[in-house]
């Protein structure tokens, strides 16, 4: 769950002095986003992003390479005068839950991951989460997706992992979400066999209610807010 | 009227999955009383299971796998890779049988012997990857013969077109980085329905970009969708890709009785998609066109589902 298990260890990073073409090319060329700017002793000074570089990029220069007159004027440009300095970072320690609230917080794409000595160890961005949670929802598994109504109170998922452990089914996971009826919840298990129909007979005869796919959702739906 | 074989062996009857499994004889026991009882039996050409030579086996299962799923099978495990492959000690060469059946089909409309064929096969084949048994599949039937059609037949644009309810991901992995084999797949959209591949982006990869389609369609969608995503995604494809021999992966299972889909194609629905196949193949491939049952676990509906499938091969029936 700590950010140095899912961030990438191995950051592409840009000195201050550089140009702005040299930042855009190291983008393109190892396909990222953010690049970390770093002094010559590996300390974290700013953050430049394909977005910061594009706001100061004449708007024909974008895709076309542009006059060598235009294009040496901007090459003065530094990567230190367009960075954002002084960016948001997190630590090592910091949980992959803490950083996904950031990550709404904020409206940012990646932190620089840095250690108490302010030395940049990693990056993580929203795509690193989207890989924990492609992993955590079991969809890499063949299987079949469920989805359950039930009522908020103790037990009833007892009765539900119950149900699918006796027809031997393995759980690929168990997604929980809020339901638009208040003390409802939308259970979503994510069972490895495409053998459910029985499964799906025995929870209803349970009492839970399935929900019809074209109204699962994950998201708080907008019923109530 | 063509000349269709009909491929069934009762010792298709013989792979047991025991308990509350699906995939049971009683489903071929229900098609060939469908086909019986509807008169059908006397138009067609009966063919009945050899054991294949394993080269072609092994064109798409390696050796090593073949031989796990023996030992597996001859030990008495009752499963094999996966809870739902359940299984008996004959199912190995059950297995073998159902690739036997079918290459006798092929071999047959090569040779001219028949013009198409039904081949009433079980165990299915279309999840069984080239090595990993999965979704009651054990070797690849489709995926052998689209190999036997290359090797043997000389075949260089195969068509595979896969309308069980679930997305084929065995014979679309064997194919999806080659050009000379066009897999088309129409299923209930992944998100909703095993195994989870078939999404419409997977569209083949390497020299093989573009030559793999997927048509997913949404929970309690039907004929109508059916018809559409045919038309705009099938029709065109083929219309390009010419193939010199189609081989349809048949499954049931998206019929509106059936529990295994949330999608409600009606039993008209499923003769509509088999019709345009018989145009296609008569339009491209000289009326080759060999069917290869998958799925489909409504006991009920087989009988008319089968009578349809076969008259419409026959050239009895329009869509």
């Amino acid at each position: 769950m700590f950010v140095d298990k899912s961030m990438t260890r191995k950051v592409i990073t840009i000195g201050p002095g550089a140009s702005i073409f040299e930042a855009q090319e190291l983008m393109n060329q190892h396909g990222v986003r953010h690049l970390p700017v770093v002094d010559a002793q590996h300390a974290l000074i700013g953050v430049i992003t394909d977005r910061d570089i594009r706001s100061v990029l004449p708007y024909n220069l974008f895709k076309d390479p542009g006059s060598p007159a235009e294009r040496a004027k901007l090459a003065n440009l530094k990567i230190e005068d367009v960075m954002s300095r002084d960016p948001m970072t997190v630590k090592p320690t910091h949980t992959i839950q803490d950083v996904l609230l950031l990550f709404q917080e904020k409206k940012v794409g990646a932190f620089p991951v840095v250690d108490e000595q302010g030395r940049l160890t990693g990056i993580i961005s929203v795509r690193d989460l989207l890989r924990a949670f492609t992993n955590v929802l079991g969809i890499g598994q063949p299987g079949t997706l469920l989805g359950v109504l039930i009522e908020d109170k103790i037990g009833q998922m007892k009765k539900i992992v119950d149900a699918i452990t006796e027809e031997n089914i393995s759980f690929g996971s168990v997604l929980v979400a809020r339901y638009w009826e208040p003390d409802k919840r939308a259970v979503f298990p994510y069972l490895l066999t495409s053998n459910v129909s029985r499964v799906k007979k025995k929870l209803k005869a349970l009492g839970f209610t399935p929900i019809d796919p074209m109204q699962w959702y994950l998201d708080q739906l907008p019923k109530n807010e | 009227m063509k000349r269709t074989g009909f491929v069934y062996d009762d010792r298709y009857l013989l792979h047991d999955t025991g308990p509350y499994h699906p995939e049971v004889c009683d489903r071929l026991m229900a098609i060939k009383k469908g086909l019986e009882s509807a008169g059908l039996m006397s138009h067609l050409k009966l063919i009945r299971a050899a054991l294949p030579d394993m080269k072609w086996i092994e064109m798409v299962h390696p050796e090593s796998y073949v031989r796990r799923f023996e030992e597996v099978c001859l030990a008495g495990n009752r499963m094999f890779d996966y809870a739902d492959n359940q299984m008996c000690v004959d199912t190995f060469e059950v297995a073998q049988l159902a690739v036997g059946g079918v290459l006798e089909a092929v071999r047959m409309v090569m040779t001219e012997e028949i013009d198409n064929a039904f081949c009433a096969v079980r165990p299915p084949g279309h999840h069984a990857e080239r090595i990993e048994a999965m979704g009651f599949c054990y070797f690849n039937n489709v995926a052998i013969a689209a190999r036997y059609l290359q090797k043997k037949w000389r075949i260089q644009r195969i068509g595979i077109v896969d309308f069980d309810v679930h997305h084929g991901n065995g014979t679309q992995h064997i194919f999806e980085s080659e050009r000379e084999v066009f897999y088309y797949s129409i299923h209930q959209h992944p998100s909703f329905s095993f195994p989870g591949t078939g999404r419409e982006f997977e569209e083949g990869s390497e020299v093989g970009k573009g030559f793999t389609k997927n048509s997913p369609v949404l929970p309690g969608q039907g004929d109508e969708a059916y018809r559409q995503l045919i038309q705009r995604d099938l029709a065109p494809a083929f219309a390009s890709f010419q193939p010199q021999v189609i081989l349809v992966s048949t499954g049931f299972d998206a019929h509106e009785d059936d529990e295994m889909s949330d999608i409600n194609l009606s039993t008209a629905g499923f003769a509509w998609i088999m019709d345009q196949l018989m145009q296609m193949a008569d339009q491209y491939a000289a009326g080759r066109i060999v069917s290869v049952l998958e799925g489909g676990y409504c006991l009920a509906r087989l009988p008319e589902l089968a009578a349809d499938h076969v008259r419409i091969l026959l050239g009895l029936q329009q869509g």
